[in-house]
C-alpha cells in the first residue's frame, strides 16, 4: 500500500500555506478584536488572549517541526480552514457577547468569560472531571468484560443462546435511566449505583454485537480449521472470537456514547460529584458560564475517549487496513 | 490407501424434494496417486470431496482411510476450498502455521513455516495480510496451509477455478512440483480437462443426478505433458468424448477449453 496516496486520501483539503496562513490569521484577529475593541461586560478577557496566543505559537511550532513534516503539515493543512473558521465565529461571538452585550448575561457568556471560568474554577472543575472520568471507565470496563463474556456464550452456545438471548432483549430495549429510582435506592452510594446503570446501558448492546459477530463467522473458517487439527477451543478462541473483533468494537464505541449520556444524567439526578452534578450547582446559582465550561470539558472529553478507543480499535483490527472505507 | 464403498448422499432441496447427490459411488486411491474428479456442475464432486475430508457423512456405504473408518476431519486429509478460506486477519505465515498451533506442535515445529512458504513459492510475503494478495497467491497459502500437516491426501476442490488462465498453468506447474517434491497422494476436483489430463494419473468422469462415478481413464503418459502432442491430444478427445455422454456441452470439443 502507498503510504503516500493515504495521507492524501485522508487529508484532502487543498495543501496550501495560504490557507494555513489564513487560519493563524484569524485566530490572531479573534485576539486582536479582544484586544482592541472595548469590553461593555465585566470580564478579564486576559485567559482568553493566553490561550488564543498558546494557540498561535503551537500552530506556528508545529509548521516549522522538521521531523514528522511530511504527514503533520498535511494534516494542518487539511484543517486549516476549520481553524480560520473556528477564529471569524470567536471573534464575531465576542462581538456580541463580552464587546456589546448584544446577546444577554447571564445565558450567554461570550467566549472569553468562559475561558475565564475554565480557568478561575479549574480546581472544582477538574476533581470533577476525574470523578465523571473514573466512574465513566469503570462503569464501561464492567460492560465492555460482562458484554464480551456473555455475548460470547449466546454467540457461541445453544444453552447460553436459549436462557440469555430472550433476557438480552427484552432488558436491552428498557432505557438505562428508568432505573435511576431503583438504583439509587438500593446501592448504599451514588457511585455504584451508577457503575449499575453503566453497565445496564453498555452490557446487552455490546453482548449483542459480539454474538452477531460470532454467529457470522463463515462456517468455510470452521471447516478448514477442522481439516487443520484445530478441535472447538480452538474455533472459538482462534476463529469465532477474531471473527467478531470488528463488532466488538463497534458494540464499544456505540455503548461508549450512550455511556456518556447515562453519565451525564444520573449525576446531575443522583451524584454528589462530577460534571453533571456540576451543571445543576451552577445552574442554581444561575452560573450559566460554569454550565457552558463543563459542557465544553465534556465534549473535550468525549473525543479523547472516543480517540483512545480508536487507537485500540487500529491496533486490533491492522489486518483490515486499506479493506475497508 | 482411500477406499470408498458403496457411498451415497442424498440432499433435500428448499421445497423438501430428494437430490441424489452420489448414488453408490465405489472408488480406491491409491497411495501417491494423482486422481482428478471431473464432470458436470451439480454431480457431486464436491459432495464426495467433503465425504472424504469427514465434513460430512454419508448416508449410506462406508469410507476407509488405511483400513481406518473416516468419521470426521482431521489434519491428516487436507482440504483446499475453491475460495482460498484464509482468515484475514492473520498474515501469510500466520495462517500457515495454524494446523501447527491447532495441534500444540507449533514451538517446535515453527522452522516449518519458512519452508512451506518457500515450497509455494511464497518468499517475500510471510507478513503480507490475505487481502493484499492475488487470488493465485491466496490459493498458494491455502495450500501451504493444509501441506504443513504433512496430510496423507490432499483434497483440492476447484482451487485454480476462480483464476486466470495464465495464473492456473502457473499454479498447475507448482502443484505438480510439490506433488513431486512431497509425494503426497492428491485428489483435485476440476472442470478443466486439459488440467486433469496435464496433472493426473487417473481421472474419475461422473455424471449427474444421480450423481455417479461414470469411468475411469488412466493417464499413461510417462514423459513430460505436452498439451499439444498427440498422445495428449488422444486423451483429450476420449476424456470430452464421455464427458460429452455425461451430459456436459463444451464450447469447442476440439480445443477442450471451459465448460459452459
Ligand atoms: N447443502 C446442500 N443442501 C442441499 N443440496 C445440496 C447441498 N449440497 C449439495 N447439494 C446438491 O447436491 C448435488 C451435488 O452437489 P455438489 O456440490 O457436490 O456438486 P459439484 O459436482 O461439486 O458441482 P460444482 O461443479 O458446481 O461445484 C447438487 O445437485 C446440489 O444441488
Ligand atoms: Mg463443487
Amino acid at each position: 500500500m502507498n503510504s503516500e496516496t493515504d495521507i492524501s486520501k485522508k487529508y484532502w483539503k487543498p495543501k496550501s500555506k495560504w490557507w494555513f496562513a489564513a487560519a493563524v490569521l484569524s485566530i490572531a484577529a479573534a485576539a486582536a478584536v479582544n484586544a482592541l475593541v472595548p469590553d461593555v461586560q465585566t470580564v478579564n478577557t486576559s485567559y482568553y488572549r493566553i490561550v488564543l496566543a498558546a494557540f498561535i505559537a503551537a500552530l506556528l511550532a508545529l509548521w516549522t517541526t522538521p521531523v514528522l513534516a511530511r504527514k503533520l503539515r498535511h494534516k494542518l493543512y487539511h484543517y486549516s480552514q476549520f481553524i480560520a473558521a473556528a477564529g471569524l465565529l470567536l471573534a464575531v461571538l465576542d462581538l456580541l457577547t463580552t464587546k456589546s452585550d448584544i446577546l444577554k448575561l447571564p445565558f450567554f457568556p461570550g467566549p472569553a468569560q468562559i475561558i475565564e471560568v475554565l480557568f478561575t474554577e479549574r480546581n472544582t472543575l477538574f476533581i470533577c472531571t476525574v470523578y465523571s472520568l473514573r466512574l465513566f471507565f469503570a462503569g464501561l470496563a464492567c460492560g465492555v468484560v460482562l458484554g464480551i463474556a456473555t455475548g460470547v456464550m449466546i454467540g457461541w452456545n445453544r444453552q447460553w443462546n436459549y436462557w440469555l438471548f430472550p433476557v438480552l432483549k427484552v432488558v436491552g430495549v428498557i432505557p438505562p435511566v428508568a432505573w435511576i429510582p431503583i438504583a439509587l435506592a438500593v446501592f448504599p452510594t451514588s457511585f455504584y449505583a451508577g457503575i449499575f446503570l453503566l453497565v445496564l446501558t453498555s452490557w446487552f448492546s455490546i453482548a449483542f454485537m459480539v454474538a452477531t459477530g460470532i454467529e457470522s463467522t463463515p462456517k468455510a473458517y470452521f471447516e478448514v480449521s477442522r481439516t487443520l487439527g484445530a478441535n472447538d477451543r480452538f474455533l472459538l478462541f482462534h476463529v469465532a472470537i477474531p471473527n467478531a473483533v470488528p463488532s466488538i468494537f463497534t458494540g464499544i464505541a456505540t455503548s461508549a456514547g450512550m455511556c456518556f449520556m447515562t453519565l451525564v444524567i444520573i449525576e446531575m439526578i443522583g451524584a454528589k460529584a462530577g460534571l453533571g452534578w456540576y451543571i445543576n450547582w451552577a445552574k442554581a446559582w444561575a452560573s450559566y458560564d460554569k454550565v457552558y465550561a463543563s459542557i465544553v470539558i465534556m465534549g473535550v472529553a468525549f473525543c479523547i475517549i472516543l480517540g483512545v478507543i480508536n487507537v485500540f480499535r487500529n491496533y486490533f483490527l491492522r489486518w483490515q487496513k486499506g479493506t475497508v472505507r | 490407501m482411500i477406499e470408498i464403498r458403496n457411498v451415497s448422499r442424498i440432499y433435500y432441496d428448499t421445497a423438501g424434494l430428494p437430490v441424489e447427490a452420489l448414488q453408490a459411488v465405489s472408488l480406491e486411491i491409491r497411495e501417491g496417486e494423482f486422481l482428478s474428479l471431473i464432470g458436470p456442475s451439480g454431480c457431486g464432486k464436491t459432495t464426495l470431496l467433503r465425504l472424504i475430508a469427514g465434513l460430512d457423512l454419508p448416508r449410506s456405504g462406508e469410507l476407509f482411510i488405511e483400513g481406518r473408518a473416516i468419521e470426521k476431519p482431521s489434519h491428516e486429509r487436507g482440504y483446499v476450498f475453491q475460495q482460498a478460506a484464509l482468515f484475514p486477519w492473520k498474515t501469510v505465515e500466520e495462517n500457515i502455521a495454524i494446523g501447527l498451533k491447532a495441534r500444540h506442535i507449533y514451538k517446535e515445529k515453527k522452522g516449518l513455516v519458512p519452508e512451506y512458504i518457500h515450497l509455494v513459492g511464497l518468499d517475500g510475503f510471510s507478513k503480507s495480510y490475505p487481502h493484499e494478495l492475488s487470488g493465485g497467491m491466496m490459493q498458494r497459502v491455502a495450500i501451504a496451509r493444509a501441506l504443513i500437516n504433512k496430510p496423507k491426501v490432499l483434497l483440492l476442490d476447484e482451487p485454480l477455478g476462480a483464476l486466470d488462465a495464465f495464473t492456473r498453468i502457473e499454479l498447475q506447474d507448482t502443484i505438480r512440483r510439490i506433488r513431486r517434491e512431497t509425494g503426497t497422494t492428491i485428489v483435485l476436483v476440476t472442470h478443466d480437462v486439459d488440467e486433469a489430463i496435464y496433472l493426473s494419473d487417473r481421472i474419475a468422469i461422473m455424471t449427474a443426478r444421480p450423481g455417479k462415478i461414470n469411468e475411469i481413464i488412466k493417464v499413461e503418459i510417462n514423459s513430460e505433458r505436452d498439451r499439444n502432442r498427440d498422445d495428449f491430444i488422444g486423451l483429450r478427445r476420449r476424456a470430452l468424448e464421455k464427458l460429452h455422454l455425461a451430459g456436459v456441452v463444451y464450447a469447442n470439443v476440439q480445443g477442450g477449453g471451459e465448460a459452459i
